[in-house]
């Protein structure tokens, strides 16, 4: 096994650990933010670090190109999504934590 | 086992699940959702047809028909949904026998 | 041996979500996991070897089906009825009862199709004298198109596309006439307006309009052509629609119905024209298929876009009462 391989190789193993992570927070987390910050964050970043294993095994540079733009559009819808679904989420009467709904960002 | 045999199998599977969630299921959107899950069966049975020899190429007609099936599919699925939506209020939300338990 | 176990695993797990996706008593669960299943879908096109159908599959059987289902899912639960408090989806606790009368015959159904179904297989053999790869590709050069699903959805069985284009104008012209929509604003101004939302699609719509039209012209020698690019077009215009944008505004009337009809005329000129000089239908001139092939394929795109989108704007709820009722057709039946 070359090294491009091998770095490869543990670049899509480290980024399915964060694919992982994200989803076992997903599943675990009690209240939507939180989950929301879980699967956004550790997502992404596993869907990073597997665009990079690829990018190492990728032909021509305008393949590598296509790659790292599917990682950047991701990036930018799956934010999108995420405060989409929170402000959804985020009403008068609710609040993270049972805290009380003082410290609400302006609407 | 070839992919053919073994996606044939599955297409058989899905087959079987979407057409008998279709025949079950009161509910008129869940029957629109088996539906889709019915022709993607046989979408898959057809794909899988087309690749019953893996030394040649796959056969490009199965997969212009699924595509045109897709296609067609699609545009079911949205009328289907229209209409559904269009019924009094209570064929389109309530089951067949059973009452509004909540 | 390890892409058995990955064939393996991905069919299991496609034929698991589906079932899930059917049978959970959650409606929108089941739609969330028939959107999952549309993907698992996809890889497994993609394992088949079919990259256009993937494409296909993700945009319009995953996407788009999945859109409108979630429209479909949700706006139940949102609607009151009779003045009562919205009540959840009221599918049975236990999973559907099937009474014992039936089910011996929904059991001899389903098993006649699974018979039916395995005869079928068995009974196909892979001997290539018997398929058709061998005629597509010996006659790949007469059609002027290198790749070979797109020869055969254009040049070699243009007259399925074309009635299949027909019958995405069908559904679109029942839509539109079933919800007396005169053009797409009613629903566009029924969405709020966001900033972020706004900013996202700044950015995304070039994109979008981009990689259409890159799978158009690729579509000739790559997955890739006319079905494609119109799936990534109406993405485009239900991205439009969602994030309430005013343009959307603009496709209206005349302009709407034009549209829509464009594509379904064009194919159907491309496809009669020969008639007239005395060949039959779809008879296309080598010489000249080239370029009437990108005429066509650009029809099939702003055909199946525009409609896919106004199939997709037609099933969206309207607002329901009070001051952002809109006038654009007086007599709106559809909240009873």
């Amino acid at each position: 096994m070359t090294l491009p391989d091998l770095a490869t190789g543990s670049l899509l193993a480290v980024g399915g650990v964060f694919f992982l992570g994200g989803t076992v927070g997903l599943l675990r987390f009690p209240d939507a933010h939180s989950r929301l910050h879980a699967v956004t964050k550790a997502d992404n970043l596993g869907l990073g670090l597997v665009v990079g294993g690829l990018i190492l095994q990728a032909d021509t540079p305008s393949l590598a190109a296509k790659l790292l733009l599917i990682w950047i559009l991701v990036l930018l819808a799956s934010g999108t999504s995420a405060y989409l679904i929170a402000s959804e989420v985020l009403s008068p009467h609710d609040a993270p934590d049972g805290r009380s709904g003082d410290d609400q960002p302006g609407a | 086992m070839s992919q053919f045999l073994l996606y044939s199998l599955a297409s058989i599977g899905l087959t079987c699940i979407g057409s008998y969630h279709l025949i079950v299921q009161p509910h008129l959107v869940r029957k629109v959702l088996a539906l889709n899950v019915t022709s993607s069966g046989i979408f898959l049975l057809l794909v899988a047809v087309a690749r019953r020899n893996e030394h040649e190429f796959p056969d490009p007609v199965p997969h212009a028909v699924v595509l045109t099936g897709i296609v067609v599919a699609v545009s079911v699925t949205a009328l289907a949904l229209g209409i559904v939506r269009r019924m009094p209020s209570g064929s389109a939300d309530e089951p067949v026998d059973e009452e509004e338990t909540e | 041996m390890i892409s058995l176990a990955l064939d393996l695993s991905l069919a299991a797990l496609t034929l698991w979500v589906a079932w899930r996706a059917l049978s959970h008593r959650d409606l929108f669960v089941g739609v969330v996991l028939y959107i999952i299943f549309g993907l698992l879908l996809s890889l497994v096109w993609v394992r088949l070897g079919a990259g256009d159908i993937a494409l296909a599959e993700a945009a319009i059987g995953a996407g788009l089906t999945g859109a409108l289902l979630l429209d479909a899912a949700s706006r139940r639960s949102r609607r009151p009825r009779d003045g009562a408090t919205a009540k959840p989806d009221p599918a049975p606790r236990r999973g559907v009862r099937v009474p014992l009368s039936q089910s011996a015959g929904i059991a001899l159904l389903v098993s006649t199709l699974a018979g039916i179904l395995t005869l079928v297989v068995s009974g196909i053999d892979g001997s290539p004298a018997r398929g058709l790869t061998r005629d597509v590709t010996d006659r790949l050069a007469e059609s002027g198109i290198v790749q070979p699903v797109t020869a055969v959805l254009v040049i070699f069985r243009g007259y399925d596309t074309l009635l299949e284009v027909g019958v995405l104008f069908l559904a679109a012209l029942g839509m539109l006439a079933s919800r007396r929509m005169r053009d797409l604003s009613p629903v566009a101004r029924a969405t709020k307006e966001d900033p972020v939302l706004d900013g996202l699609v700044r950015v995304l719509l070039p994109a979008l309009v981009l990689t259409s039209a890159h799978l158009l012209l690729v579509g000739t020698h790559r997955p890739g052509g006319g079905f494609q690019a119109g799936a990534i077009l109406a993405a485009a215009l239900v991205l439009l629609l969602l994030a309430g944008h005013r343009s959307v505004s603009a496709i209206q009337g005349a302009w709407l119905r034009f549209a829509l009809l464009s594509g379904f005329l064009t194919f159907l000129a491309v496809a009669a024209g020969p008639m007239l000089t005395g060949d039959r239908l779809l008879e296309l001139p080598v010489v000249l298929s080239s370029r009437f092939i990108l005429v066509v394929e650009a029809a099939i795109a702003l055909a199946t876009g525009v409609t896919l989108a106004s199939l997709f704007a037609g099933a969206r709820p309207l607002p329901s009462s009070g001051p952002g009722r809109n006038n654009a057709f007086p007599a709106a039946t559809d909240e009873p």
